[in-house]
């Protein structure tokens, strides 16, 4: 089923949870609302499920008008944060909740339920938990059974609210895993919430990062790391270095160092930020206008890479640059060392005229 | 319960000066054990089986015949009756005002709580009083409903109105806090899961209250048989008609009727240890489904 949310906008009192928001989830796809704290991820989640009213905008399934059908019409399966299990129900009767609250015309018979209940959980692995309550299961048991309550009613649109965030790391790996291999075979279009970009890029078809209500990148996992379309999704999305200086002749000064930016050509004087991953520096050994001289602070070896912390050679401002092990092996770096490190890759953002420039001082 | 507690911590920890401090003081801990028991036996149990001891001073035979006495059954069928209205209206009204309170927010709630507060604020008398204002022949509605027949004060729906009125906030005040703390996230997990308004009621909120709402029908019904003050206001003392058990109690004590009096309040006592019993197995049985334990919230992360 198809999901578009349209020009979405919900107030709590004076805080704005969601801000104009517009949105397309095409059908079977596995999608990531991704983002801080109060980003309105979960606000957007909660409307497309129909558990909050927004206060202007729509929601359509299959292109049909949703924004007034009850969440109980909506044919939805929805995963709570703490999973809301029903506690004085064992296992098996909280996954035929959904079946047997149904009108009678439609109720499958006691046998069917019983077969229907007995493939969920031997699809969630925990048939020999089908008579356990649920304080008695671990939070990576509860989180399955609670998915699978909420498949039991055959979902055209499966919603999950920070499905893994209560977890620990190892649990919330190998559930990752499953929730992928689960959305290959059962292609239901699943939207899922989550404040944990590795988690996002790991499982999502796309990922959308929203910030303060709003959404500031829409597109794969490898779009929105490798080409982050604003500030925001670039310092949420990984490690980056931020160089601040001013632009003039199609260039960024950052203090003796001159990054070529042609396509802000016409912005002189203008202050500016350049994003610069770790990973995108190399080292320059043919003095290049745009590489900055930097002493190494420490050198942090990670499993195939070295994690190299430096200080521009200018000020002492600090950044960090990752390089493969060998060629540190090979440069023979230690503490102290003199280079130059070269940006392969970057990306310039001017910065907003009232907000002035923080130029390379720290 | 405390005490175990702080000998288990200090058996478990490493030897350090705390650990010789909770557990050194025996004659202390034994010291503080004799005053609270030999209190509450002075206190409590001793008057208790005075009770039963005066009741039964003329025997058995005396016993049973000052309760099997027209009067004394009358006052136990009115109680009862009392009991047996006030009661169930107040299920109803504290599941409303708890439902309300707990899971909605709406202009006004915090008076609500303010007010079912008042029926322990308020002295029984006054509440008896508000009725007899009412109801009574110089009261507000006295004329009205002298005209149409409707007799409320010194009768008996003056008694269960005022028994209803001083129980009130029993089931609510138990209910609130339990439901406050359950959130409303399971009963939106039914109406996600296409459970309709009753259903979600009956199969998810009723269940997950149940110990809560038994324990307070027990105190309600316990404060209800044995109400004195606000009743006795409104009762009007017409023996056999609207005297409950407290009532006839003190008409038999004043008599000098000491055995009667006291055969009575031995059943009424056996009627609280009878609450007491159910109230611990309700207790138990709630403390061992916290044992088992509801889901444990984790920290939103």
């Amino acid at each position: 089923m198809t999901i578009q949310v349209r020009g979405l906008t919900k107030r709590f009192g004076d805080f704005t949870a969601l801000n104009d928001v517009s949105l397309e989830i095409p059908g079977g796809e596995l999608m990531a609302l991704l983002g801080p704290s109060g980003s309105g991820k979960t606000t957007l989640l909660r409307i497309i499920a129909g558990l909050e009213t927004p206060d202007s905008g729509s929601v359509l399934f299959n292109g049909h008008d949703a924004t007034d059908q009850h969440v109980r019409d909506r044919q939805l399966g929805f995963v709570f944060q703490h999973y809301a299990l029903f506690r004085h129900m064992t296992v098996f009767e909280n996954i035929a909740f959904g079946l047997r609250v149904k009108p009678r015309a439609t109720r499958p018979s006691d046998q069917a339920i019983r077969s229907k209940v007995m493939d969920l959980l031997k699809l969630i692995q925990l048939d020999w938990l089908a008579d356990r309550y649920p304080s008695q299961l671990s939070g990576g048991q509860r989180q399955r059974v609670a998915l699978a309550r909420a498949l039991a009613v055959e979902p055209q649109v499966l919603l999950l609210d920070e499905p893994f965030g209560a977890l620990d790391a190892k649990v919330r790996k190998e559930l990752r895993r499953w929730l992928r291999r689960l959305h290959e075979e059962m292609h239901v279009t699943t939207v899922f919430v989550t404040h944990d970009q590795e988690e996002a890029m790991e499982v999502a078809d796309r990922v959308v990062v929203m910030n303060e209500g709003r959404i500031e990148q829409i597109g794969t996992p490898d779009q929105v790391y490798e080409s982050p379309a604003t500030p925001f999704v670039y310092t949420f999305l990984g490690n980056v270095n931020l160089f601040h200086g001013r632009l003039g002749e199609g260039r960024l000064r950052v203090g003796d160092v001159e990054l070529p930016v042609p396509e802000l050509g016409d912005a002189a004087g203008q202050s500016a930020v350049a994003f610069v991953r770790p990973n995108e520096f190399e080292v320059d050994t043919e003095h290049q206008s745009w590489s900055i001289p930097a002493v190494v602070k420490r050198i942090r070896i990670v499993g195939p890479n070295a994690r190299v912390e430096l200080q521009r050679e200018s000020d002492g401002f600090p950044f960090e640059a990752e390089l493969p092990r060998h060629l540190v092996d090979h440069l023979g770096l230690t503490q102290g060392k003199r280079m130059r490190l070269a940006p392969r890759r970057y990306r310039v953002f001017p910065t907003s005229p009232e907000e002035p420039a923080v130029t390379d001082s720290r | 319960m405390a005490g175990t507690v702080s000998i288990l911590s200090g058996a478990t920890a490493a030897p350090s000066p705390r650990s010789v401090a909770v557990t050194e003081p025996r004659l202390f801990r034994a010291g503080l054990i004799t005053v609270a028991v030999g209190f509450l036996g002075l206190v409590l149990l001793l008057p208790l089986g005075a009770v039963f001891y005066e009741g039964f001073r003329k025997g058995a035979e005396a016993y049973v015949a000052a309760l099997r006495e027209p009067d004394a059954l009358a006052a136990v069928r009115l109680t009862l009756l009392a009991a047996g209205i006030a009661v169930p209206l107040n299920v109803v009204f504290g599941l409303a005002a708890a439902w309300a309170v707990a899971k909605f927010s709406f202009p006004g709630r915090n008076v609500l709580i303010t007010l079912i507060d008042l029926p322990f604020a308020v002295s029984p008398i006054i509440a008896g009083m508000i009725f007899v204002l009412m109801f009574g022949a110089q009261g507000w509605f006295g004329p009205w409903l002298a005209d149409h027949d409707i007799r409320i004060v010194f009768a008996v729906p003056g008694i269960v109105l005022a028994t209803t009125f001083v129980t009130f906030p029993f089931v609510a005040r138990e209910l609130i806090p339990l439901m406050q703390e359950q959130g409303t996230e399971e009963e939106e997990a039914a109406v996600v899961l296409g459970a309709s308004g009753w259903q979600v009621f009956r199969r998810v909120t009723l269940p997950n209250i149940k110990w809560g709402l038994i324990y307070g029908v027990i105190l309600c019904s316990a404060r209800a048989m044995g109400e004195f003050g606000a009743v006795s206001v409104v009762s009007g003392h017409i023996r056999g008609v609207t005297n409950t058990l407290p009532l006839h109690i003190e008409i038999l004590y004043n008599e000098y009727n000491f055995v009667a009096a006291f055969a009575v309040a031995s059943l009424l006592t056996l009627l609280a240890l009878a609450t007491l019993v159910a109230k611990n197995l309700v207790e138990w049985r709630q403390g061992r489904v916290v044992a088992i334990g509801p889901t444990p919230e984790d920290p939103a992360a």
